[in-house]
């Protein structure tokens, strides 16, 4: 509603006129103006600003609702599946039925831990018939660092759900659901995103995933403002098509080492920051998530896949909905499996650590 | 005082300056006819221009009349009015002592921290909190949650309301009170009904709600709190005149400011952080700026500290800085497990 026009809101005809003749035409320019820059670019008096800027903001204003009419909206919808189920029990649990509709989740993760096998296996499962559990749609699948294998894919396939896979044709229809983007540039990649927003809606799309997002971002080398600011656009539009579109959004996102922990603390924060050097040697492994604190305010679910001691383990590290959990898994040839349904609990900000140790 | 000062267009302005009508005494002794011929301009905003000015002194008579300075209140007046003011409780006793009882009225409150940390999850606890009934010590509010970022969880606040109402009815049977009068007849969906939420796509949007909150909260008047989910998501993105950033966010401020004293309401602004470079290292802080630390009266900072979450008392001009331990459950917020703990053992 941001972009209606202040010619269509309503607004008395001398008003509007005086508007469209200083060229104000939408809300936004209207409220980058002070009330007094207004009254002197308009050459009207205050009372007729005040009246005008209320009158435009009650109309660009979005419509209110109680929380308990989007509970019974959502109720509506979430009987065609509001959760896109992982077929890993322990998680599904966790995540109230799995990776939810309409936000954004992200996995974080060393290289091989298992990040592009999981996006695999949630490509095959958005795609399965929904008699299997599945979506029964189609996927969008942006590889930007060619790591889609669409053998390992249909491997998965046939041990994860052999009695659809051995079907004649199935195969063959599963993996032809299955969309790969493969945008080698920063502006290519932006661009296929746009195009994507309405083929979402005329395709029937149920799952879109972007392995990985640092890949570009970080890769082109541009450093400071501008990347914040391509950041920014994208953070924004990727969060916007989840939630229109109602459909889960998986994103990957690398990690990066950082030898000092500075970063994680606040200036009153004195105690911490004196700490003598073993605390700076101990966490000289430290690995962090390769976009930083900006993205992850902007990511409603982060999955954290990292190994230590040569165990693998998923670790919920932000849900709105389940406690700080961990789940050891290891990679079979049906992709990911957890070794245990339950999980064990992490209090504290373990959870947020990414550790790469003794990985096989 | 001058013609200047006058709230009318600029062009009628000039007139009256150009006519030799340059204070605003000078008005009083003509007819409105007299000034639309000397300055050439039609009867009515001649009429116009009067009505303003006599609006002008006429406020200017007042301030002489009932005290030195007209709106001002003394300081003591202000002691006797926080006291009755309300608090809304953030379910955390620890969290709350520190606050002095809890989320004040009338002031504007940033919170902030890392991801996950919480944000969100207080949001929603006090969107709930504020409508525990007067006989439980709540304000029997409403609230208004601006969501920005799509964040805000329904069935989460469902979860919450239930914990609170079993609260309510714990509290009930331990005090054994008269019965009749306040049974805790509440269902959690009245909660959800008392949560009136905006979903805000753009910084846009976001300007446009907070300019006709005004309209909406003199409409519903038992608003208590509102929450913004964050400030920060849009302003964080598209801009790329900081100047005009901040003038916007000083100005949104000023408008909640004004809001949370003339309704008696809480402002809860939920921020993200960033990280700063001083002194020779990455540090984090809160996002948005300098200009914009010195908006909101009052910031909470939540962070981790060890295992545990805690808040800090960052800036209010009331209570002293202090931290508290608190901790995020499927019930909602509440206090740290190991204060718990230590209780239990005692």
């Amino acid at each position: 509603m941001a972009n209606k026009l202040l010619s269509e809101m309503g607004l008395p005809n001398s008003i509007a006129n005086i508007f469209a003749a200083r060229n104000l035409i939408t809300a936004k320019d209207v409220f980058s103006l002070t009330e007094f820059e207004l009254m002197e670019l308009l050459d009207v008096d205050l009372a007729v600003v005040t009246s005008a800027v209320a009158h435009i903001s009650e109309i660009t204003c979005p419509p209110y609702q109680t929380a308990l009419s989007l509970l019974e909206q959502r109720g509506q919808n979430e009987n065609m599946a509001g959760h896109l189920p992982t077929s890993l029990k322990g998680l599904d649990n966790a995540l109230c039925g799995g990776i939810p509709f309409g936000v954004v989740t992200e996995l974080v993760g060393p290289a091989g831990i298992g990040k592009t096998q999981f996006c695999l296996k949630l490509s095959l499962l958005a795609s399965l018939p929904s008699s299997y559990g599945g979506l029964d749609g189609s996927v969008i699948y942006i590889d930007t660092e060619s790591k889609f294998s669409s053998r390992r894919m249909i491997e998965i396939g046939f041990n994860s759900f052999p009695e659809v896979f051995q079907t004649e044709g199935m195969a063959q229809e599963m993996a032809g659901r299955i969309l790969v983007l493969r945008p080698t540039s920063l502006s290519e990649f932006t661009d296929s995103l746009q195009k994507i927003k309405v083929s979402l809606f005329q395709h029937g799309v149920k799952l879109l995933i972007i392995d990985s997002m640092a890949a570009l971002l970080s890769g082109e080398g541009v450093q400071g403002p501008q990347r914040q600011h391509s950041l920014g656009w994208h953070i924004s539009f990727i969060k916007s098509v989840a939630e229109f579109s109602r459909i889960p959004v998986v994103v990957t996102n690398q990690v990066r080492s950082q030898s000092r922990d500075g970063t994680s603390h606040y200036s009153f924060q004195e105690q911490s920051r004196g700490e003598s050097p073993e605390a700076a040697t101990k966490h000289d492994s430290h690995l962090v998530a390769a976009l930083g604190i900006h993205w992850a305010h902007a990511v409603s679910i982060r999955l954290i896949f990292e190994s230590r001691s040569g165990q693998r383990f998923i670790k919920l590290a932000k849900s709105p909905v389940s406690p700080p959990l961990a789940f050891p898994f290891n990679i079979t040839s049906s992709g990911i499996s957890l070794l245990n349904d339950d999980g064990v609990e992490m209090p504290g900000p373990e959870i947020h650590s990414i550790s790469c140790q003794g990985m096989i | 005082m001058e013609v200047s000062s006058l709230p009318i267009s600029a062009s009628l302005r000039a007139k009256l300056i150009s006519g030799g009508y340059t204070s605003i005494s000078s008005l009083f002794s003509v007819s409105h006819s007299d000034i639309a011929r000397d300055l050439k301009i039609s009867e009515n905003e001649a009429l116009e221009i009067l009505r303003v000015a006599s609006q002008r002194r006429g406020s200017e008579r007042s301030n002489g009349t009932s005290s030195i300075v007209n709106g001002a209140q003394s300081a003591w007046e202000m002691l006797n009015e926080e006291k009755s003011l309300g608090h809304i409780t953030t379910s955390c006793s620890e969290l709350d002592d520190i606050l002095g009882g809890g989320i004040s009225c009338k002031e504007v409150t940033e919170i902030g921290g890392v991801p996950g940390i919480g944000k969100t999850q207080l949001g929603i606890q006090l969107a709930v909190n504020v409508q525990i009934p007067m006989d439980y010590g709540g304000l029997q509010g409403k609230a208004v949650y601006i969501d920005t970022e799509g964040s805000f969880m329904v069935e989460r606040a469902l979860q919450i309301a239930e914990a609170c109402l079993e609260d309510m009815r714990e509290y009930h049977g331990f005090l054994k009170r008269d019965l009749q009068a306040c049974q805790v007849n509440m269902q959690p969906k009245d909660f959800l009904e008392n949560i009136f939420y905006f979903r805000v796509c753009s910084y846009t949007e976001q300007i446009a709600v907070v300019n006709y909150l005004e309209k909406f909260i003199s409409e519903h008047k038992d608003v208590k709190v509102v929450i913004i989910d964050s400030i920060t998501f849009h302003f964080r993105q598209d801009f790329d005149d900081m100047a005009l950033r901040t003038r916007l966010l000083g100005g949104m401020a000023l408008k909640l400011m004004k809001l949370a004293k003339k309704y008696t309401l809480a402002v809860i602004l939920l921020n993200q952080v960033t990280t700063k470079y001083t002194e020779g290292q990455y540090q984090l802080t809160l996002a948005l700026g300098d200009s914009w630390s010195h908006a909101c009266t009052n910031r909470v900072i939540l962070y981790w500290n060890g295992n545990e979450r805690y808040a800090y008392i960052d800036k209010s001009p009331s209570v002293r800085s202090a931290a508290a331990a608190y901790s995020v459950t499927g019930r909602g917020i509440r206090s740290s497990v190991s204060n718990y703990k230590r209780v239990k053992m005692l």
